[in-house]
This record gives C-alpha cells, sequence and structure tokens, in this order.
C-alpha cells in the first residue's frame, strides 16, 4: 500500500503504552471501552487550562474570547470531519448515551404517538436500547428488532422490507457492533429507511474512530458519537442532526445558554446549536476532541480502517487455532474487534489472569445482554484493537491464553 | 498479588465440579442473583425444614469460577443445618471478604471457604465471591416474612 504509516513511530505518540503492568509490558486490547490518547490530544487539554481558560460566549474579555473560539472551531472542525453540511448542526454532548437520550426525549417526545414503531437491531448496545424503551413507555410507542443471523453475527437484511411497515417511525442501529465486530451496511440502511419515509439514527460510537464516516454519503438523519473512543477525552460527544429536524425539536434541557430571552413565566429559545447545550458546556472536550480529529486525519482514517481490519483479522485466525474456542461475529470484513469464549474458562478469569500478565481484555456482556441471551452465552471476552497495536502483541495474546488454559486445568 | 492466591485448586475444583448443582422443581424458594455489571448470575433453590431451618440446598446458573465455587462450597456449609448457623456464616463470610481491616483470624466455621480470602486482593472480583450469599441473604428474609 503507497503511503503506508508508520505505525511503530505513530505508537510512540501515546505516553500511557509505554509502561508495564504488574511487571509485565502492557498490551492494552480495551479500545472499543475506551482509547488511549495521544501526546497532541494531552496538550491541547493541559494548553487550554494553561492558557486560556474561561466561560464561553457571554464574556468579553480576551480569555472568554478565546475560550469561545476554541469550542466554537471545534464544532466547525467536527462538521468537517463527519461532512455535516452545517456546523449549526452540531451539538456537543456528554457522549454518544446523551446524544441518543436527547433525541429520544426531543425528538422522540414531539414526534412519536401511541402505537408508533421504533425499529432497533439486535446487536444494540444498551444505550440505543434502553432510552427507547423509556420513550415508548412514555408514549405508548413500541420496539421492533431486526435479527442477527447467529454466531456470525449479520444482521438478517431480508427481514428488512417485513419489518419496515408504515408504523415504523424511526430506525436506530448501530455502524460497527462492540460486540460482533460487525460493520453494518449503514448507506443501504438509510436508503431503505429514506425511501419510506422512517427517520434514522446511526450509533457511530465504534465506527468513528475507525473509519472514514460521512453522514452525507450514509444519507441518515441523525448520528452519534462519542470523543473516547477515538482518541479524545471522556465527557464529550457529539449528536448532529439534519437543521430542519433540529430546528423543529424542542430543547431537552433549559438553563443559560439555550436561550434568547427570559421572562419569569416564558422564555424564547436561543438558534441551533445553542438551544440544545444549557448551561456551561465542557469546553476543554470539544478543544482536545479537535486535537484528536487532526490527529486521525493526519494518519488517514482509511488506513487506520484498512489497519484495523488486518489487526481483526490476524487475531481471528490466530485464536481459530485454539481447539474449541467460540467466536462471535463475521469471518471477514469485521471492525477492529474479537470477542470469544475459551473453552472450559470463566472471561471474568480469563481477563484476570490475563491482566497479571500485562494484557488488558475484556470480559462480560458487553452491554449487550438480550444479544448475548439470544447467542446463549453469559459473557465473553473481548480483544479490541486500535491503530497503535501490534502483531506481536496479538501473538503474545494467544501465548498467553494457552497459559491461561494451562494454568486452569492444573489438578484436574 | 498472587494469582495462586486467589485461584487455589479447592477453588478450581468446585468450578469444574459444582456440588448441589442443578434445579429443584419442589424447592420452596428460587432466588435469582445477578451481577448487572458482568452477566454472572445464579438461582439458589432452597426446601425450609422445621423451625424454618434450612434443608436440601442446591443451585442454577452461571458465573466465573469464583462464583461457581464460593456458591458450590456455600451450599455444602448450609444445607440441612440450622438457620441461625447459615446467618452467622453468612457473616462470617462477609466480615472476611468486605471488612475494612483483613481479619486477623478467620472464623473456624468458615471451613473451605477461608480459601476465598484471597479475593481480598482482587476488588475488582468481590462481588464474584459475595453473589451467592446475597441470594442466601434473600431467601432467609423471604422465609422470614412469609
Amino acid at each position: 500500500m503507497p503511503n503506508t504509516p508508520d505505525w511503530s513511530a505513530i505508537r510512540k505518540d501515546f505516553p500511557i503504552l509505554d509502561q508495564d503492568v504488574h511487571g509485565k509490558r502492557l498490551i492494552y486490547f480495551d479500545n472499543a471501552a475506551t482509547s488511549q490518547k495521544p501526546r497532541a490530544v494531552i496538550d491541547a487539554l493541559s494548553r487550554y487550562y494553561e492558557r486560556d481558560n474561561a466561560n464561553v460566549h457571554r464574556g468579553i474579555h480576551e480569555l472568554s474570547q478565546r475560550a469561545t473560539e476554541g469550542y466554537e472551531g471545534a464544532r466547525e472542525r467536527t462538521a468537517k470531519f463527519i461532512n455535516a453540511p452545517k456546523s449549526c448542526e452540531i451539538i456537543f454532548t456528554r457522549g454518544t448515551t446523551e446524544g441518543i437520550n436527547l433525541v429520544a426525549n426531543s425528538w422522540g417526545g414531539a414526534n412519536l404517538k401511541s402505537g408508533d414503531v421504533i425499529l432497533l437491531t439486535e446487536m444494540e448496545h444498551h444505550s440505543n436500547i434502553v432510552p427507547w424503551q423509556l420513550l415508548a413507555q412514555r408514549t405508548g410507542a413500541k420496539l421492533r428488532y431486526v435479527s442477527v443471523t447467529g454466531d456470525d453475527g449479520l444482521l438478517d437484511l431480508s427481514q428488512l422490507d417485513p419489518l419496515m411497515r408504515p408504523d415504523v417511525k424511526l430506525f436506530a442501529f448501530n455502524q460497527v457492533s462492540n460486540t460482533l465486530g460487525t460493520v453494518n451496511p449503514a448507506k443501504e440502511l438509510c436508503a431503505k429507511a429514506r425511501a419510506l419515509g422512517i427517520t434514522t439514527l446511526v450509533d457511530a460510537a465504534q465506527s468513528i474512530g475507525h473509519m472514514p464516516v460521512d453522514v452525507q454519503d450514509i444519507g441518515c438523519d441523525f448520528l452519534v458519537f462519542s470523543g473516547h473512543k477515538m482518541c479524545g477525552p471522556t465527557g464529550i460527544g457529539v449528536l448532529w442532526g439534519r437543521e430542519e429536524l433540529l430546528e423543529k425539536m424542542p430543547p431537552w434541557q433549559g438553563g443559560g445558554d439555550m436561550i434568547s430571552s427570559v421572562d419569569f413565566f416564558e422564555s424564547r429559545w436561543n438558534t441551533l446549536p445553542h438551544k440544545f447545550e444549557a448551561g456551561t458546556p465542557d469546553i476543554s472536550g470539544p478543544i482536545a476532541l479537535h486535537a484528536a480529529m487532526d490527529y486521525l486525519d493526519a494518519i488517514g482514517r482509511d488506513k487506520i480502517f484498512a489497519h484495523d481490519q488486518e489487526l481483526a483479522a490476524y487475531a481471528y485466525n490466530r485464536l481459530k487455532e485454539i481447539p474449541h474456542l467460540r467466536t462471535f461475529g463475521p469471518a471477514s470484513g469485521r471492525s477492529g474487534l474479537v470477542s470469544f469464549v475459551l473453552p472450559e474458562v470463566h472471561a471474568h478469569d480469563v481477563v484476570t489472569l490475563a491482566d497479571h500478565r500485562g494484557l488488558a481484555l475484556r470480559g462480560g456482556h458487553h452491554c449487550n445482554q438480550p444479544l448475548m441471551r439470544k447467542l446463549k452465552v453469559n459473557s465473553t471476552a473481548r480483544a479490541s484493537f486500535y491503530f497503535y497495536n501490534t502483531m506481536d502483541e496479538i501473538d503474545r495474546m494467544i501465548e498467553i491464553l494457552a497459559e491461561i488454559q494451562q494454568y486452569f486445568s492444573r489438578g484436574s | 498479588m498472587d494469582l495462586d492466591e486467589l485461584y487455589k485448586e479447592v477453588v478450581l475444583d468446585h468450578c469444574r465440579r459444582p456440588r448441589n448443582f442443578g434445579e429443584m422443581p419442589d424447592a420452596d424458594v428460587h432466588v435469582h442473583g445477578d451481577n448487572p455489571s458482568c452477566g454472572d448470575e445464579i438461582t439458589l433453590h432452597v426446601k425450609f425444614g422445621a423451625n424454618r431451618d434450612l434443608g436440601e440446598v442446591m443451585f442454577t446458573g452461571n458465573g466465573c469460577s469464583l462464583c461457581m465455587a464460593s456458591a458450590s462450597m456455600m451450599t455444602q456449609k448450609i444445607k440441612n443445618k440450622p438457620r441461625a448457623n447459615a446467618e452467622s456464616l453468612w457473616t462470617s463470610l462477609h466480615d472476611m471478604l468486605t471488612a475494612r481491616e483483613e481479619p486477623k483470624e478467620l472464623d473456624d466455621k468458615l471451613g473451605d471457604l477461608q480459601v476465598l480470602i484471597g479475593v481480598r486482593k482482587f476488588p475488582m472480583r468481590v462481588k464474584c465471591a459475595t453473589l451467592p450469599w446475597q441470594a442466601l441473604k434473600q431467601a432467609l428474609e423471604e422465609k422470614n416474612s412469609a
């Protein structure tokens, strides 16, 4: 591949990776939970607090102006990052979860009524299920699910036409599954929904830092993501929505910044995007997220995606060498993570034993309890990669898993 | 932190061959306990005898080695025993795993359960070992209010 990034040089941008854990070299394979942060992002955070910190929008003094420019500059950068037509369509949130709750409360409360259907998929994270359940309880709307085919972790697309009946008002789905690693055909799904007048929300939490994401190309109505899975800090996320939808939506939280004028008994709302950003926002978060976006684009998200897929394919094939090991998700075309069950060893024991060898995995239901029940598994171990991970680390993981199996079979 | 303190052979043995594991359709109570952060779940099936003492006890479910071993050893200790014994065992187990200071001496009544002391050094795993005991407490309380 021309212009292949120098991944080993890039790895050195992440100070946290250069350490031992329990006396062993750290191997960080929990990137689907949160990614590590490059020096550029850490510096952006500390630079903001060392030089520019002030409250945004209302101040006239120099620091307030710098903080406002940093905050609003991050909004413009975010619009470019996802190819949003307008920066006023970018709403800063605390993360993916808050973005979904905002849409459920504001858009859902104004547009759904008893008998309407919210279409989800069986591979959604709890954060893309529970807000809709709450909305359904409030409005009398119902939930319907697109099935997952089985351990291969694909959506059963043959069901789409029969499921998308006229009562469906919203279709919300993830672009990449956090448990299965499946990359869903977001563009195709949105096109089908759009043709039937169904509003769409794409949960891009697992895709945003790993592949090019273009809201106009996808053709969705809403898209949500978090900063912390894409090299940014925790506590900052983004909701993008089409301007005409956001304009018609009522505010969901009241307070400063979201009003244009306030009287004792009624108020008028501010324009977009401020209508949805009540109170003093996280200011350092968007500024550091800006640095993360610059960082990812300097590498190239298409290159990151290609590298992710190489790591995942290598890990998948090496894991398959372990007899009776069960994997979840598609055999090819997967995003950079693999969930698995090691024979005879529970995922929590795998994670504790791996941790003591310096390897950070995740074990549990991955906030996918309904899917886990369907797959008839109580918990899985998950290795999730990012561009700073290496094939050597994957080889070491395979050795560690063999050690764990041996350790656990002692005395039997 | 020594992993061998956590994964003692007796723990692995109970995990591989859990005692009193299975359904009990005619139990007086079935108490479900789960750990929402990880998905571990067990159900305790209890028959009560005279004076609300414990009779047969079985469990079903799916959890990590610590959860399964803790449940397995617990059922051995409490079945067909006076209720007061189960309550005092519950207290000793909780003191051993969750008291701020590590107990200087362990209660002899705990017997094999003393091996779970190693869990103290793994705070993220304490909930695994105490899950079956939450179910036991609930089972004892249910019978109280009945």
